[in-house]
């Protein structure tokens, strides 16, 4: 690429900057472990990230640490070991993965993590309770759980202007000022509702531009790929929101994609099937499996995963900083809402997005040590193939235990899949 | 006359196929995998052309198929087995809609339009329950050859349940039931049971 088709070193930026940052950001935990200072445990769906900065919690995302262990191929070394403590190989490999980095005193391949002198969970996930008392028998460390009400009043949602809403949020609400003050017990600070707009202005900038970029994806060629350059972002989106370095990423991120989109720049695949992923990610051969795809041509367009992952960012929610805490609870309750129905009924979203995204297929990934995120899929890739003519692949492996994945069976799959796309496409390139 | 062939490197044997311009086979020839994928592919396709006298130039095309259809070095293309099922079977069985392949590793069942395109398809996970290999498994641990495996569970009077879904727990549960006096006729009408439910689960899939 020439210097006139990449002014300031636009193209590839975000992927540079978001490694970058991510470094930093365990390099900081590093530090902070080593000084015995506190942290606060947070999951990313319902992170609660910005009542946390408020305080300068430094905050650990054990579902990032343990893909990291599976990305950097020693997942295996930190499951044997919870195994041989006495975990089950069916239970869940993130939590296996951090059983162990706890045993080892909180050594993992980026740095040492800090012990947790807060755990803050949702109702999202059954399994973060049960993983958060763990902590609890280790360290006595305080549980916060935040009971985010779902689906309620004869399976409808209640939403914003319904007084189920009002109910729900407020309830909500006064969960978070029982958090406010956990964490004035735990720091010692007040709380200061100033830096609390503060933040809560970073996050507003940060979930806008993330919504605009998942859009940007509409482009062709696709501006990113939501596999991989997602993942990187995605790092970003939940280690650093609500400060000021996150929001100035996803600003600058929002050019890049922009550039991209207008100058009709694409990813390093040669697009020629664009393609949704449904699912989480097989973090043990990460590169690989998207190699799968990529050597086809196919390219994800998009991912329920930048969904459920962001904790629902990618809505775009804007908080009301005239009514800073009321307005957290509406978010709260509307984002992990959709993160949650983003595992759940992803083929209602998805349907939508065939003919905006101009998406050729869809790929459902259900993993074996994730009920959540996997319990739904076959039903739901039944629902969507009822409803649309759309090819789909469902292959399943898992996001952290290599013993489950197959390479082999799973190319085999995929050429398959890609085999039937290329049929397709010359069949319907034929006048009738 | 020209020809074409095929070659599927599967995970147990390794098949090859010679065809005529009118799409009949004229040879074919069947050799164990093994370790070597490579040899086997060659094997297997020198033999399919010795049956029939051809020499490799008379052969314009080789496909090559199944989990080592990248190793046959000397192939014009690769193809899935689970598309060249698609298209065999629309070809030869123009109203197929659906196509089991019970292979020594997995089990796929395909769905198949009238025009031999691949509709939807779903195989068994990385465990090879309901699979050849599962019968290998009752072959070795009942000590009967594998030919006789079918005759021989026809004279069963009374199954057993094999409730294991994992070959290798087959295995151990198989002399279980001979520990407990089971007869072997009814061991294997049992084995063959837990196959076909297994098969059947991924057609209704």
């Amino acid at each position: 690429m020439s210097q006139t088709q990449n002014p300031d070193g636009i193209v590839g930026w975000g992927n540079r900057e978001g490694a970058k940052l991510f470094r930093e950001w365990f390099d900081q935990l590093n530090q902070i472990a080593e000084q015995n200072g506190p942290s606060a445990y947070v999951f990313v769906m319902g992170s609660m990230a910005e009542i946390l900065q408020t305080f300068d919690l430094p905050l650990v995302f054990p579902e990032i640490n343990s893909l990291q262990t599976a990305v950097r191929r020693v997942a295996h070394e930190y499951l044997g070991e919870a195994e041989d403590y006495g975990y089950s190989p069916d239970i869940c490999g993130y939590v296996k993965a951090d059983v162990a980095l706890q045993l080892r005193g909180g050594d993992h391949p980026m740095g040492k993590v800090p012990k947790p002198a807060l755990a803050v969970l949702t109702n999202a996930c059954n399994t973060y309770i049960k993983w958060g008392e763990i902590w609890e028998r280790m360290y006595g460390t305080p549980l916060f759980v935040l009971d985010v009400p779902g689906t309620r009043g004869r399976g409808a949602k209640s939403m914003p202007g319904d007084d189920g809403f009002e109910n729900d949020r407020r309830y909500v609400e006064a969960q978070m000022k029982e958090l406010i003050q956990l964490c004035e017990e735990i720091t010692g600070r007040k709380f200061d509702i100033d830096r609390f707009r503060e933040v809560l202005d970073y996050t507003n900038q940060m979930n806008l531009a993330w919504s605009q970029i998942l859009d940007l994806n509409k482009s062709r060629p696709s501006v990113f790929n939501a596999l991989t350059d997602g993942t990187i972002f995605l790092g970003v989106s939940n280690g650093l929101r609500g400060t000021k370095v996150g929001s100035d990423y996803f600003l600058r991120l929002l050019e890049e994609m922009q550039y991209k989109a207008g100058n009709g720049i694409g990813t390093r695949t040669e697009e020629k099937y664009r393609l949704v992923f449904v699912g989480v990610p097989c973090y043990p051969i990460f590169r690989r499996f998207n190699e799968l795809f990529t050597e086809w041509g196919g390219t994800f367009v998009n991912s329920t995963y930048l969904w459920f992952a962001s904790g629902g960012a990618n809505r775009g929610f804007q908080y009301d900083l005239k009514r800073p805490l009321e307005s957290l609870a509406e978010g709260t309750l509307l984002s992990v809402r959709d993160a949650m129905d983003s595992m759940f009924h992803q083929n209602l979203v998805i349907e939508e997005m065939i003919d905006e995204f101009s998406v050729d297929g869809v790929v459902f990934h259900p993993i074996k040590s994730c009920r959540t995120v996997s319990t739904g899929l076959a039903d739901g890739r039944r629902a969507l193939m009822d409803s649309r003519d759309i090819p789909s692949l469902f292959i399943e492996s898992d996001m952290m235990d290599r013993r489950v994945v197959s390479e082999a069976q799973m190319k085999n799959r995929i050429d398959a899949f890609f085999e039937g796309l290329a049929s397709r496409r010359q069949r319907s390139s034929i006048p009738v | 006359m020209a020809y074409a062939a095929g070659v599927d490197v599967g995970s147990t044997q390794t098949k090859a196929i010679i065809v005529d311009e009118n799409a009949k086979i004229v040879s074919r020839a069947l050799v164990d995998t093994g370790a070597n994928v490579v040899q086997a592919a060659e094997q297997a396709y020198q033999r399919a052309l010795e049956n029939d006298g051809l020499s490799e130039e008379e052969v314009e095309n080789v496909v090559g198929t199944g989990y080592g259809r990248y190793r046959v070095t000397f192939g014009n293309a690769q193809v899935t087995e689970i598309s060249c099922h698609a298209r065999g079977a629309a070809k030869m069985f123009p109203h197929t809609r659906t196509v089991l392949d019970m292979g020594g590793q997995d089990t796929k069942a395909i769905r198949v339009s009238s025009n031999g395109e691949v509709l939807d398809f779903c195989m068994n996970d990385k465990c090879a329950a309901g699979t050849g290999r599962f019968l290998e498994a009752a072959s070795s641990a009942l000590e009967i050859p594998l030919d006789e495996l079918g005759p021989t569970a026809l004279q069963a009077e009374k199954p057993v349940r094999i409730s294991t879904t994992c070959t290798v727990f087959a295995e151990s549960e198989v002399l279980s039931w001979l520990g407990k006096g089971k007869k072997i006729e009814d061991i294997l009408w049992g084995v063959h049971i837990s196959i076909a439910s297994r098969s059947i689960g991924l057609l209704r899939r």
